[in-house]
């Protein structure tokens, strides 16, 4: 289980849940699951595209990832977001079925692009897999405060002059280059449930941004770590243990914050995240 | 045949069975997205559609794994999963999309853990691409009687709403007040679009469903401001991308003499969905333009 090409899949899969586990934190608190849903499913049809072209497949997730996230911020400004969203989800994978349909890929290629194939990790993917997780940190952690004031307090934002479209471009960008790396691993369907359930579970048990970030990488990681070695052992594909372990988490998340709203009614004392969250909720 | 006429139609179109089913199939699809899509563009709820979509991937390689049609393992696993979606919450705008997301991420997980199965037991790993992307060229004609009673039971959910379900979509505050259950609504509501999902689904393809759910919908609402006229401009829209495309598509069998393929119809709807909607916009942007020309542009085209 810890041997040979074991190795890889392991170091890449905990790089993946580093930057799932970032990413997706501003990702559930800008309330944008569906562009991180988006974006990597869209990709996917870029790396048919590349394959069909012999190129690297990495290549082409990153050119379709971020096509994909600058059209839909083109078409976001105008009309309404979700609709631009959609549709350029749906161009992305209906070039996707085209290209399936004119490459010689077959159906398991298909599935592992789709569904994820950590354990057929090579050397040759651990290595730019690695130096774009350093690049998605170092971005990450230069647009933290930006990010933290639009996504929070947006009046406040515009107020001392943080363009707004300009960072809702630049997240995209991140968002586009995190799935570059991370679908290969986990596949274009699943990163997506990586990025939403580990953040969302940690925002229920944190309340300082800093400690609720940090405690949704390391979910991300030990969800990332079980469904390995469960699939390891059940032989069952990784994306179902990823899928279902996310979703299992968040619950836990929504029962745990539940009682403890319940205890800190008599108290009266309010998370801080939570209320500034809410706060942006009344604002939209 | 006219010289002309043969070469837009290739030899044996009309005549093909497989076209006929096709065409019948889709039209019927379209009208139900068209009908329920403009309620989800005007409720917002793209990426619910979205997700439901990409869930019934779970049930039809479900269906296929028990050996039932994959229509009823769309229906069912749609419906399924509008349930769990209602319960944890996606009532409220806030969260929504991450209840959505928590429920597509699951369903996802299972989707893979079946398609492994069937590539498991049915010793088959053509599942996953035809599910997923779709063709209707594949359908059967004993699907009919079922595409067709499952639209009429969405047409006359909707209709049964009705205003409610207008007024609820437009402004829930509104309708709380003069009594409207506004969540019952909203919950009967997500069972149509479920239904809805379900067909486009079986049209073309479980991730492509999205297109024929939204894409004329959205298209129409940029057209017109009526509802009705919006739902009848939607339906009309998605027949005609449909058609068009297994006219195309049919076509393309021809592009390529050596491939002896032809390209997906999916894939051809897909695009001209996309086109529509991208068309759609120009006259407002237009307008827009000549508006700004003529007076003080910038609180105007702020607001709107």
């Amino acid at each position: 289980m810890f041997s040979g090409f074991m190795v890889h899949a392991w170091a890449v899969a905990s790089i993946v849940a580093i930057v799932a586990g970032l990413v997706g934190f501003f990702v559930v608190l800008r309330g944008s699951a569906f562009v991180a849903h988006a974006v990597p499913n869209g990709s996917f049809a870029g790396a048919v595209a590349a394959s069909l072209i012999g190129v690297n497949t990495l290549i082409g997730f990153g050119v379709f990832a971020l096509f994909g996230a600058l059209t839909i911020g083109a078409l976001g400004h105008r009309g309404r977001h979700d609709v631009a969203t959609a549709l350029t989800l749906v161009l992305m994978l209906g070039l996707g079925a085209l290209f399936v349909s004119l490459s010689v890929e077959y159906a398991p290629e298909v599935y592992a692009l789709l569904f994820g194939e950590i354990l057929g990790v090579s050397i040759s993917q651990l290595i730019p897999t690695a130096g774009l997780a350093i690049v998605c940190v170092i971005a990450i952690a230069l647009l933290y405060r930006p990010l933290m004031l639009s996504s929070l307090l947006p009046e406040v934002a515009e107020a001392r002059g943080i363009a707004k479209a300009r960072v809702d471009l630049a997240f995209l960008a991140v968002v586009a280059l995190a799935t570059t790396m991370t679908v290969p691993v986990v596949g274009t369907l699943l990163i997506f449930s990586l990025m939403i359930g580990a953040p969302a579970a940690a925002r229920s048990f944190a309340n300082e941004p800093l400690s609720a970030l940090a405690l949704s990488v390391v979910i991300a990681l030990a969800i990332v770590w079980a469904a390995i070695a469960l699939s390891y052992q059940t032989n069952y594909p990784v994306g179902f243990f990823v899928g279902t372990l996310s979703a299992a988490c968040y619950a836990v998340g929504r029962v745990w914050a539940a009682w403890r709203r319940r205890a800190n009614v008599g108290r009266g004392t309010i998370p801080r995240l939570a209320a500034a969250s809410h706060e942006q909720a009344e604002l939209h | 045949m006219s010289q002309p006429l043969a070469a837009i139609f290739a030899p044996g179109f009309f005549t093909s069975q497989i076209v006929q089913v096709a065409a019948t199939v889709s039209a019927v699809a379209a009208v139900v997205c068209g009908t329920v899509g403009v309620f989800i563009v005007i409720r917002g709820q793209s990426f619910a559609g979205e997700a439901l979509g990409d869930i019934s991937t779970t049930g039809g390689s479900g269906a296929f794994l028990a050996g039932a049609g994959p229509l009823w393992g769309f229906g069912v696993a749609a419906v399924a999963a509008s349930a769990v979606m209602e319960l944890i919450g996606i009532q409220r705008p806030r969260g929504r999309d991450l209840a959505t997301g928590i429920v597509l991420g699951a369903g996802l997980g299972l989707a893979a853990l079946f398609l492994y199965l069937d590539s498991v037991y049915h010793n088959t790993t053509g599942a996953t691409v035809s599910l997923v992307f779709g063709s209707m060229f594949a359908i059967t004609s004993s699907s009919i009687p079922a595409v067709i009673a499952f639209s009429a039971l969405a047409i006359c959910l909707v209709a049964a709403l009705g205003r409610p379900l207008l007024l609820s979509s437009v402004s829930p505050e509104l309708a709380a007040a003069r009594g409207i259950p506004v969540r019952l609504v909203g919950a009967a509501f997500l069972l149509a679009l479920a239904i809805a999902v379900a067909l486009a689904a079986f049209t073309i393809g479980t991730i492509l469903s999205t297109a024929l759910l939204v894409g004329p919908a959205a298209t129409a609402l940029r057209m017109t401001r009526s509802p009705a006229r919006a739902i009848a401009a939607a339906a009309a829209i998605g027949i005609a991308a449909c058609w068009l495309g297994i006219v195309l598509s049919y076509d393309s069998y021809d592009w390529y003499h050596q491939s002896g393929k032809s390209w997906p119809v999916s894939f051809f709807v897909v695009t001209l969905i996309f086109l529509g909607y991208l068309l759609s916009g120009l006259p407002q942007r237009l307008r827009r333009r000549r508006a700004s020309v003529a007076s003080d542009p910038a609180p105007a085209a702020r607001l709107s």
